[in-house]
């Protein structure tokens, strides 16, 4: 059985669930209460984080509990807690509707988690095409400030803690953590060389602690629910709920949240099964920096990390790309390797020459001018920038592509032979 | 066309100085710098969408840094233009779900209402197209941005009709 909108989502079906009065009604900020009253102190809190095996939604599936333990809450000294909400993998919505749905959530997991790793201060980066989502968050803020959950002294405790957005302006590679802290600096968004890691130079060159939006909302769940429950919700090696986004050739695309492990066949249903009464080929299963894994493999594995591992690809942040057969993967790659090359931020030589090469013969193999060695330069120049660059970005240009030709090899073979896509043969 | 504006002498006064001054207040006092992207967010606002070099040096004057770091966030970042826009921007999604359910035939439909490609500006300056990259609303795709608004599962139709109205 799929069970739905245990966590993040489970105001979602209510009228005005972004409201104050629905999160409170429903539970919200009791948690928030327990702990400025001291009644839940940090090291519980890190505790049951550790209990719960929630791994970082943002996509590295980095453990929470562990990344919290790294910040000394009594070292002196300003630290900051930040939010990820600059959502831009394509692919990837859900952390639009937390924000647009239940953007109090998100709130208290920001407070507590500030509690937890001492800062008196957080931002939550959004996304600045996100204005929706950024203006229901900001409301939200005001709220909570209202009825004293936010600023100095809460609730009469002697803590401080106070809220802000930064909004970004078109560029995804503020998404990769250290990118988003030059960004908020008011910088170029350029990754930095990590290590250190923020966890000891992050923001203003201050001890930060960095989560993805889904990853702060799903915490005061967890400690109103205890570590176990959320555990339990999910496989052994990863816990909980999660927040799958599904696009592309389904009925009805959408975020579900469903339990960690969740077989793909029943995601795939959810979401109402392949359009126009066509067959399924091929998921892209965690965003555009994941690897394709074709039907008859997807068919089999269940939505978590080590299941999607063994099929050859990687959860990331949970957005699911469905492709029917009428598919052209080349095509398919091309505009994945357009992403890349116009999004690298240009400061690795393998990456900000590298994508443009990938899709430079890319559209020349589409524009039916391949030639025969292209393939091989392909894998060349993929294998060049894989690892040789700072950040993530630069890798997962290559992902998705390597892929493709193990798979599909095939279809560029074709459009090389033909000049034209398998499709077009008569 | 009315997008030209001559005279930007003291533009960061009256609203756009209040609205600038209030995000200032958000970072450290000894961090006005990080104010440097909503402020060129708000100056592009009331410039008719666009920046030009001119604006750029007042927001630098007014954050108490050099020019040059303004500009370099101002070519950095995306959503920042350089060049006269349309008094409708219509940023639509190219990247993978929306190509995958229909962007081509969104961009065909546009084209033949207002007769512009993506890059292009109507010769009345009402309308512009620009390609964007995910805009993290893949669910409703496909999809565009205009202004502050979402407009998701576009069809040839109703993408139609949409022009229409604004077109009036
Ligand atoms: N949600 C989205 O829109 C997008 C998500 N992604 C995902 O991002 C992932 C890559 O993220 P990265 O941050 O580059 O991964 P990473 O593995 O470098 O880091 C993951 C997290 O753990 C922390 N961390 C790791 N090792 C640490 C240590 N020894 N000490 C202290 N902290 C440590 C990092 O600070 C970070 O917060 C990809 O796997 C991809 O799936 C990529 C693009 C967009
Ligand atoms: C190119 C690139 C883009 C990223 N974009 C995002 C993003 O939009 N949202 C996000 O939460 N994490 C993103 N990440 C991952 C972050 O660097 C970081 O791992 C994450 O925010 C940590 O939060 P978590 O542990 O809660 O997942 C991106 C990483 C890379 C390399
Ligand atoms: S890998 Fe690409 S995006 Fe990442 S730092 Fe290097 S050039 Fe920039
Ligand atoms: S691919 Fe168009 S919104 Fe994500």
């Amino acid at each position: 059985m799929v069970v739905q909108n245990e966590n993040c989502f489970r105001l979602n079906h209510l009228e005005n669930s972004w409201d104050l009065d629905t999160y409170v009604a429903n539970g919200g900020y009791e948690v928030w209460k327990k702990v400025v009253a001291g009644e839940l102190e940090p090291n519980e809190i890190i505790e049951e984080v550790k209990a719960s095996n929630i791994r970082g939604r943002g996509g590295a599936g980095f453990p929470t509990g562990l990344k919290w333990s790294f910040m000394n809450r009594n070292a002196p000294g300003q630290k900051y807690i930040v939010c990820n909400s600059d959502e831009g993998e394509p692919g990837t919505f859900k952390d639009r509707d937390i924000m647009r749905y239940n953007p109090h959530a998100l709130v208290e997991g920001m407070a507590i988690a500030a509690y937890v790793i001492g800062a008196s201060r957080g931002y939550n980066y959004i996304r600045g095409e996100f204005w929706e989502p950024y203006q229901r968050f900001n409301n939200a803020i005001k709220q909570a400030r209202e009825a004293g959950f936010l600023g100095d002294n809460i609730l009469g405790s002697g803590w401080d803690f106070d809220l802000f957005t930064h909004l970004g302006a078109g560029a995804y590679i503020c998404g990769e953590e250290t990118a988003l802290i030059e960004s908020i600096e008011g910088k170029k968004g350029q990754p930095r060389f990590k290590p250190p890691f923020p966890a000891s130079f992050g923001l203003y060159g201050k001890p930060t602690t960095i989560n993805n939006t889904e990853t702060l909302a799903s915490i005061p769940m967890i400690l109103a629910k205890g570590g176990k429950w959320f555990n339990d919700l999910g496989v052994e090696n990863a816990g909980g709920t999660k927040l799958y986004s599904v696009s592309g050739h389904v009925n009805a695309p959408g975020n579900f949240e469903v339990r960690m492990g969740t077989p793909f066949k029943d995601l795939l249903e959810l979401a109402g099964g392949i359009w126009k009464g066509r067959q399924f080929k091929a998921v892209i299963p965690g965003g555009a920096s994941t690897a394709i894994i074709p039907a008859e493999k997807a068919l089999e594995m269940n939505m978590d990390y080590d299941s999607i591992a063994k099929a050859g690809s990687f959860l990331g942040a949970g957005s699911v790309i469905i492709m029917d057969d009428q598919t052209d993967i080349v095509k398919v790659m091309q505009n994945l390797s357009h992403f890349y090359w116009d999004e690298s931020c240009g400061q690795c030589t393998p990456c900000r020459e590298g994508t443009g090469w990938l899709y430079r013969v890319l559209t020349r193999i589409v524009e039916g001018k391949g030639r025969p060695e292209d393939i091989a330069a392909l894998k060349d120049v993929s294998g060049k920038i894989m690892g040789n660059v700072i950040c993530g970005l630069g890798d997962a240009a290559t992902i998705a592509l390597t892929s493709a030709l193990e798979h599909y090899e095939h279809e560029f073979q074709h459009y090389i032979e033909h000049g034209c896509s398998i499709f077009d043969r008569q | 066309m009315s997008s030209t504006v001559t005279n930007t002498a003291n533009f960061i006064q009256g609203e756009v100085k209040a609205r600038i001054d209030k995000w200032i207040a958000n970072y450290p006092a000894d961090q006005k710098k990080s104010a440097t992207m909503p402020a060129l967010r708000i100056v592009q606002e009331c410039h008719h969408g666009y920046l030009t070099t001119d604006l750029m040096d007042q927001i630098a004057e007014y954050l108490e840094i050099t020019p040059m770091e303004v500009y370099e966030v101002a070519t950095f970042y995306g959503n920042y233009e350089h060049e006269p826009v349309g008094e409708i921007k219509l940023c639509v999604c190219n990247s993978i779900s929306c190509m995958l359910r229909g962007r081509d035939e969104i961009l065909a439909a546009i084209e033949k209402k207002i007769g512009i490609k993506p890059g292009e500006m109507t010769e009345d300056g009402r309308f512009s197209v620009k390609m964007v990259e995910c805009l993290g609303a893949c669910g409703g795709a496909p999809m565009m941005q205009v202004g502050k608004v979402y407009h998701e599962n576009l069809t040839p139709e109703n993408i139609t009709d949409l022009l229409e109205e604004w077109s009036k």
